[in-house]
């Protein structure tokens, strides 16, 4: 009876963790059910082949000058259809995807054409809210957009309206991207906050092993020269570099007169370790190439915005 | 010499508490926790929004002659009914609170709905810029209710599964957290309904 018992409890067990393995690859194939969210790879995306190639490049260059400007990021998608979602829902899908706009401002836009809906929808991320309201982004719509895409002329419409919208958003107090050129300025890296670092610890630490090592006089200015390669490594400018091997060498040899004695206590080659360190992480910089397009993440779309239909 | 002994002690059952309950969820309970109280703060905000909205509209339609007075009269009273609940973020620990809230708001958004359907047989109205621009700004509104209510559930969900799934559940126990209320439809019975279709009229 026991047995008996057994058996069906344990191929009980069997169906019920073979029925939960059934759900668990029932899950992703019913989220299947709207339109998937397209990689974000260009400012201008295309799904149709509606509009020219040379359309596609001129409005590009279009958003891509702005985004240098005003550093507001803008994406244009024109796709087939949103079906079964309404057009708002799906825009507000590649929002919360995409999340376009710069990390620390959130601008961003979102500029929706479904062809064959005939719908469109342009969608602020909230830090645009107040330069672009529902009202504002339906009067485009209504007044520019829609009017050329009822001539068939989907590039001009889409033009129009990004031009007004951009106007708007020029009016808005936003902060303007740093001025940063492409290439690796030597100038423009330079990180006084390591420098000082190093003149009031490394420095000082140096000095008084090398001249522990060297002797008082060759010692100051062996750390002279160490200091000067450093500021040479860390800035890249001979310059500055040069400055600081004389600056390094007179501190050094200052530093005779002072009891040297407790700041190398203090350092004590904890100082030592914890700055090498900082000075290798130091380089890390930007990853922003001049042609492709990424999103900075900084985007948060409330659904604010306007749809419209042609 | 027990002091001396017993510091270090305590210093490290300090440490392995602090450990401990960062490892049992406690710090998520915390952040999922607040993620929620902010999320819910938003959808008031929208919800007055469209609260804030509605003088607008009313007297922008009672402009019209001859308005359908009892389309007009359904939308004031249903502002009124919902903007009388006292809304508190406590609310959220609360499920008859929030269910009468929610039916309170749905009600008011099909007044609303309804309103914007009798608007269609008044072609003055329709013509009139005002009255587009707000009905553009409900348009909006409705959709950030929609998209905050979203994100609330979403918290919610974050919040409830970490306070039953093992062995965060067990931290929920021990102080007392209990799973939230999300958002249900407001009238169940009637959404899964079919539509009527009367065309004898």
């Amino acid at each position: 009876m026991g047995l008996m018992g057994r058996a069906p409890t344990a191929l009980r067990l069997w169906r019920w963790a073979l029925l939960c393995l059934m759900t668990a690859l029932a899950v992703p194939a019913l989220a299947q059910g709207v339109q998937p969210v397209p990689a974000l790879t260009a400012r201008v995306m295309d799904q149709t082949g509606t509009l020219a190639a040379g359309d596609v490049a001129a409005l590009e260059a279009q958003l891509q000058a702005f985004e240098q400007r005003r550093g507001t990021q803008i994406v244009v998608l024109v796709v087939r259809s949103t079906a079964p979602e309404d057009i708002a829902d799906y825009t507000q899908r590649l929002g919360d995807a995409w999340k376009i706009g710069r990390r620390d401002v959130g601008d961003g836009l979102l500029f929706v054409v479904a062809l064959d809906d005939r719908r469109l929808r342009i969608a602020p991320a909230k830090t645009l809210e107040g330069a672009i309201p529902d009202v504002m982004a339906k009067r485009i719509i209504d007044q520019v957009v829609t009017p050329a895409f009822r001539r068939g002329d989907i590039a001009g419409g889409i033009r129009g309206g990004l031009e007004h919208l951009q106007a708007r958003i020029e009016g808005e107090a936003l902060p303007l991207p740093e001025a940063r050129s492409d290439r690796p300025s030597p100038g423009g890296g330079i990180d006084w906050f390591e420098i000082g670092l190093l003149f009031l610890f490394a420095v000082p630490l140096i000095s008084a092993v090398l001249r522990g090592v060297l002797g008082n006089r060759l010692g100051a200015l062996a750390s002279g020269g160490v200091s000067g390669f450093l500021v040479w490594t860390l800035s890249g400018l001979l310059w500055l570099a040069i400055m600081a091997g004389l600056v390094g060498l007179f501190m050094s040899l200052f530093a005779q007169q002072l009891p040297v004695q407790s700041g190398g206590r203090r350092g004590g080659g904890h100082w030592g370790g914890g700055s090498s360190g900082s000075w290798g992480g130091g380089g890390g910089g930007w990853s922003s190439g001049g042609g492709e397009f990424s999103s900075g993440g900084g985007g948060d779309f409330g659904g604010g915005g306007a749809s419209g239909d042609w | 010499m027990t002091r001396t002994f017993l510091r270090p002690f305590t210093w490290l059952a300090t440490l392995w508490l602090a450990l401990l309950l960062s490892g049992c969820g406690y710090n998520d309970f915390q952040r999922l926790d607040e993620q929620t109280k902010s999320s819910w703060a938003e959808v008031l905000n929208q919800y007055q929004r469209r609260a804030d909205l509605i003088p607008n509209i009313v007297a922008t339609v009672k402009g019209e002659a001859n308005f359908e007075q009892e389309t007009l009269t359904k939308v004031i009273e249903a502002r009124a009914k919902a903007t009388s609940i006292q809304v508190t973020p406590e609310m959220v620990a609360d499920p008859a609170a929030m269910q009468k809230f929610q039916a309170a708001q749905g009600e008011l958004g099909s007044a609303l709905s309804r309103l914007m359907v009798v608007v269609e047989q008044y072609p003055n109205l329709k013509a009139n810029q005002a009255f587009a621009d707000l009905r553009v700004q409900l348009e909006g509104t409705e959709n950030r209710i929609t998209v905050a209510r979203n994100r609330y559930i979403a918290a919610v969900q974050e919040y409830n599964v970490l306070a039953r799934s093992f062995p965060t559940n067990l931290t929920a126990m021990v102080f007392g957290y209990q799973p939230k209320a999300g958002f249900t439809v407001a009238d169940e019975a009637a959404v899964s309904a079919p539509p009527k279709v009367d065309f004898a009229k």
